[in-house]
C-alpha cells in the first residue's frame, strides 16, 4: 500500500476570541469607486465579479461617489436617518424594559438599521417585505405607530397580534411587513411564492424577502433560489450577513472560502455584495434589482454586508464569545454615523438638529412606553383569554369551542 | 350524471377549479405536460394554459413554500406531492408557516392552499410509495386533513377543500383511484363503473369537509373508516354477520364527532380501521373521544385495527394490510362480550 496523508477535519473557528484582540485586518475592503454599475437587464453571468467584490457609494469620509451613487433628495436622506435613529433609540428603550420584566424577549437590530430603512423607503408601499426579526427600522421608516409596538412587545391588552406571539415577531401587513416567526428562513420561499402569483396576475408588485447568513445553510434557502431562478419571479433576496448566528461565526455557515453573495451563480442570477451599513448603497442596489425584477428580469440576490453590534436577542451575552470591544472595530463603522457625517458633509444637517432629532426621538419612544406601560406590561395586562382559540382556523371547529368553555370562559 | 374513476373524478374537480376562479392554479412534480403520475391532471395544462398547471421542481420544501406565498398574495393554489410518503421535506412549512399564519398574525395573512398526496398501501409499493401519514397532520393545530374513499365524495371534497380559506392536506388512497378496492387482493379487482359513488356529477358541487357519511346502518356495532379502509370494512362487516354501522369520516379535521357519538351510543360498540400503524395512529385518538363520550354505554371494549407497529414491508404487504378478516374478527370479539 502506498503511503497515505493522513486526512484532518477542519473546523472553521474566527480569529477572535474574547480576550483576544479584536481583529478584522484580514477583511479586504475594496474603495468606493471600485464596483461598476451594470444596465439592470444584464446577463447575470456577465456580472459575477459583483458577487466577490463590495458595492459602496460611501467613502471612507463619507463622500458619495463611484457608478452606484444614487441622486437622492436630502429630505429622503433625513428620512431614512430619522428611521434608523428611531429605531436604536427604541432597541435601547425596549432592551432596558426587558431588563426590568417589563417583556419576555427583546431583540434588537443594532448596527443593521441601514438595511430596512433604507430598502423600505426605496421600495414601494405596495410591494410585500418578509422580513427577518431585525429589520424593524423598515416599519420606522414608514411611521409604523410606535405603540403598536409597545403593546406587542408587552404581550398587553392592546397587542396587535392578541398575546399570540413572541415580541418582535410583528405582522403588519398594511405597512407591506409580512408575519414574522421565530423559525428562520422559513418565510424566505414565501417572498418567491408571492412575487411569483403577482407575475401570474400581471401585477407590477415586486417582493423582498430576507435571510440571515447563517440561515443559507438551510434547505429553505436552496428552494427559494431554486424556485425564483426557475420562474424568474419577481423578487429580491436579501442574505443579511451580519457576521454572527448567535454565537457561531459565518465561517460556519460557509463564509470562509467563498461569498454569500456568490451563492447566487449557481442559481444563475445576479449576485451583488453590498455594504449594508451605507445607506446609499443598500438604496442603489435595492433599486438596481428592483428595476430588473419589474421588467421581468427576474430575481436578484443580494449580500448586505453588516455587523451585529450587540448580542442576539436578550438571553445572549455576545462577551462570552467574541472580544467585547470587537463592534468598535467593524472595518465599514456605524451606519447611523456614517449618513449623519455624509449629510453634514453636503451641508444638509447639522450636530444641533442631530441632537435635536435625538432629543426628540426619544421622547417619543417615552411617550409610547408610557402609553403602553398604562394598558400595562408583561403579566399586568394581556388580550382576553379566549383570543388564545380564536384564529386557529378562520371559523372554529368544535374542539376550541369545548375546550373554551372547558377553561370557562 | 358520468360514471368517473377517482382519478377522472379528481381531474374533473381540478378542471372546474380552473374554470371558475382565475386565482386558482396548480403546480407540483409531473402535474404539467404529463398530467401527472397518477394522471389526475391530465389535460387541464392543455385546456387552461402553461401558468394555470405547470411542473415544479422536486422540491417538496420549495412547492409548500412557494404555495404558501401564493396564497398570502391573493391566491388558491392546488400542489401536488406525488407521493404523500414524499411530504416530509414540507413538513416544516405546513407546521410552522401554513398552519400557523393566521393565528401568529391575528388574521392578516393566511394560507388558502390544498395540498394534494396520494397515499396508503395494497399497489405493491414498498415502503416508500405506501404510508398513510394522516396522524402526523391531524395532530397540528390550523391543519385540515382529508381523505375521501369514492368518485363522488373526492370531486365534491376536493372542491371544498380548494374553496376553503384554511390549509388542506388532501389525501387521495390511490389503490381505490381505478376501483373499490375490498382488501381481497386475491379476487378480480372491481373498477368503479357500476357503483353508485362513480356516478359523479359534471357540474360543480360540494361535499362540505367536517361530515362523515353513513355508509351502511347498523345496530350492534359501529365502525370508523376512512379512504381505502372504508371498502374493506365494508367486507368485514359483511363477512361478520354483524349489524354493524359503517361511518366513512371524509375528513378526520375536522371531523364530525356528533355522527360518531350518536352512532356509537346507539350501537355500544366500536371497532376503528385505518391503515397507518397503530401505535399513535389517529385510532388512538378516536378511540379517546370515543371513550370520553360514550364510556357507560360502551359494552366492549374498542378496538382498534390497523397496520403493524413497522414500516411498511414490501414482500408482506398482506400480512400488513389489514384486510376484511381482521374487521369481520374484531366485530365478533366485540359481540362475545354480552
Amino acid at each position: 500500500m502506498p503511503s497515505r496523508t493522513k486526512l484532518n477535519l477542519h473546523i472553521p473557528s474566527p480569529r477572535s476570541r474574547p480576550g483576544d484582540r479584536a481583529d478584522f485586518g484580514h477583511l479586504s475592503i475594496p474603495p468606493a469607486t471600485g464596483a461598476s454599475r451594470p444596465p439592470s437587464n444584464v446577463a447575470a453571468s456577465d456580472i459575477r465579479e459583483l458577487a466577490y467584490g463590495l458595492i459602496r457609494v460611501m467613502d471612507d469620509s463619507d463622500q458619495a461617489v463611484g457608478q452606484w451613487r444614487p441622486r437622492l433628495d436630502p429630505a429622503h436622506l433625513r428620512h431614512g436617518l430619522r428611521a434608523m435613529l428611531l429605531t436604536r433609540v427604541f432597541d435601547d428603550r425596549m432592551f432596558a424594559a426587558h431588563r426590568q420584566g417589563k417583556a419576555s424577549f427583546y431583540m434588537k437590530s443594532s448596527g443593521e438599521e441601514a438595511i430596512g430603512a433604507a430598502q423600505s423607503l426605496m421600495l414601494d408601499r405596495n410591494d410585500m417585505c418578509f422580513p427577518t426579526y431585525r429589520l424593524v427600522s423598515w416599519l420606522m421608516a414608514r411611521d409604523y405607530p410606535l405603540i403598536d409596538l409597545v403593546n406587542q412587545i408587552f404581550s398587553n391588552a392592546h397587542d396587535p397580534l392578541k398575546g399570540r406571539q413572541l415580541p418582535v415577531l410583528y405582522s403588519a401587513r398594511a405597512y407591506g411587513f409580512y408575519s414574522l416567526s421565530g423559525n428562520v428562513g422559513s418565510r424566505f420561499g414565501h417572498a418567491v411564492g408571492w412575487a411569483m402569483a403577482s407575475a401570474y396576475k400581471h401585477d407590477s408588485r415586486i417582493a423582498i424577502g430576507y435571510i440571515g447568513e447563517g440561515t443559507t445553510a438551510e434547505g429553505d434557502f436552496h428552494e427559494a433560489l431554486t424556485f425564483a431562478s426557475v420562474y424568474r419571479a419577481p423578487v429580491i433576496l436579501c442574505i443579511t450577513n451580519n457576521q454572527w448566528a448567535i454565537s457561531s461565526f459565518q465561517g460556519i455557515a460557509g463564509g470562509e472560502t467563498t461569498t454569500f453573495a456568490s451563492k447566487a451563480i449557481g442559481y444563475g442570477i445576479p449576485g451583488l455584495r453590498v455594504d449594508g451599513n451605507d445607506f446609499l448603497a443598500v438604496h442603489a442596489a435595492t433599486q438596481w434589482a428592483a428595476e430588473r425584477a419589474r421588467n421581468n428580469g427576474g430575481p436578484t440576490l443580494i449580500e448586505l454586508y453588516t455587523y451585529r453590534a450587540e448580542g442576539h436577542s436578550t438571553s445572549d451575552d455576545p462577551a462570552k464569545y467574541r472580544p467585547a470591544d470587537e463592534p468598535e472595530h467593524w472595518p465599514l463603522g456605524d451606519p447611523i454615523d456614517r449618513l449623519k457625517r455624509h449629510l453634514i458633509g453636503i451641508g444638509e444637517w447639522s450636530e444641533e438638529r442631530h441632537a435635536a432629532l435625538l432629543q426628540e426621538l426619544t421622547a417619543a419612544v417615552r411617550a409610547a412606553v408610557k402609553q403602553g406601560e398604562e394598558v400595562g406590561t408583561l403579566g399586568q395586562s394581556k388580550p382576553h383569554p379566549a383570543e388564545m382559540f380564536n384564529g386557529v382556523f378562520k371559523e372554529p371547529d368544535w374542539r376550541t369551542l369545548e375546550q373554551r368553555r372547558e377553561l370557562g370562559i | 350524471m358520468a360514471n368517473m374513476s377517482m382519478i377522472q373524478a379528481l381531474n374533473s374537480a381540478l378542471d372546474i377549479a380552473l374554470t371558475r376562479d382565475p386565482d386558482t392554479l396548480i403546480f407540483g412534480q409531473d402535474v404539467g405536460y404529463f398530467g401527472g403520475v397518477f394522471r389526475v391532471t391530465d389535460g387541464l395544462q392543455k385546456k387552461h394554459g402553461l401558468s394555470r398547471c405547470f411542473d415544479s421542481p422536486i422540491s417538496e420544501g420549495g412547492i409548500v413554500a412557494t404555495a404558501i406565498g401564493m396564497g398570502a398574495y391573493g391566491l388558491r393554489p392546488v400542489v401536488e406531492i406525488q407521493f404523500a410518503d414524499y411530504i416530509l421535506p414540507a413538513f416544516d412549512q405546513l407546521v410552522s408557516e401554513a398552519a400557523r399564519l393566521r393565528y401568529r398574525s391575528n388574521g392578516e395573512f393566511w394560507a388558502p392552499i390544498t395540498v394534494r398526496a396520494p397515499y396508503g398501501g395494497g399497489i405493491h409499493g414498498g415502503q416508500t410509495h405506501s404510508q398513510s401519514p394522516e396522524a402526523i397532520f391531524a395532530h397540528i393545530t390550523g391543519l385540515k386533513t382529508v381523505i375521501p374513499s369514492n368518485p363522488h365524495d373526492a370531486k365534491g371534497l376536493l372542491l371544498a377543500a380548494i374553496a376553503d380559506d384554511d390549509p388542506v392536506i388532501f389525501l387521495e388512497p390511490k389503490r381505490v383511484y381505478n376501483g373499490p378496492f375490498n382488501g381481497r387482493h386475491d379476487q378480480q379487482q372491481k373498477s368503479w363503473s357500476g357503483h353508485p359513488l362513480g356516478e359523479v356529477p359534471e357540474d360543480y358541487y360540494i361535499v362540505p369537509l367536517g361530515r362523515a357519511s353513513t355508509v351502511r346502518s347498523g345496530t350492534e356495532a359501529t365502525v370508523l373508516a376512512y379512504g381505502t379502509m372504508v371498502h374493506v370494512a365494508l367486507a368485514g362487516i359483511e363477512e361478520s354477520g354483524v349489524d354493524a354501522e359503517l361511518i366513512d369520516l371524509r375528513s378526520i379535521v375536522p371531523l364530525d364527532i356528533e355522527t360518531i357519538v350518536d352512532s356509537v351510543l346507539r350501537t355500544g360498540r366500536c371497532v376503528i380501521v385505518h391503515e397507518a400503524s397503530r401505535f399513535g395512529g389517529f385510532g388512538g385518538e378516536l378511540s379517546a373521544l370515543v371513550q370520553e363520550r360514550c364510556f357507560f354505554n360502551l359494552r366492549s371494549p374498542i378496538e382498534r385495527i390497523a397496520g403493524w407497529d413497522t414500516p411498511y414491508p414490501h414482500a408482506f404487504e398482506w400480512d400488513y394490510f389489514p384486510g376484511p378478516e381482521r374487521v369481520a374478527k374484531a366485530l365478533q370479539r366485540a359481540m362475545s362480550h354480552a
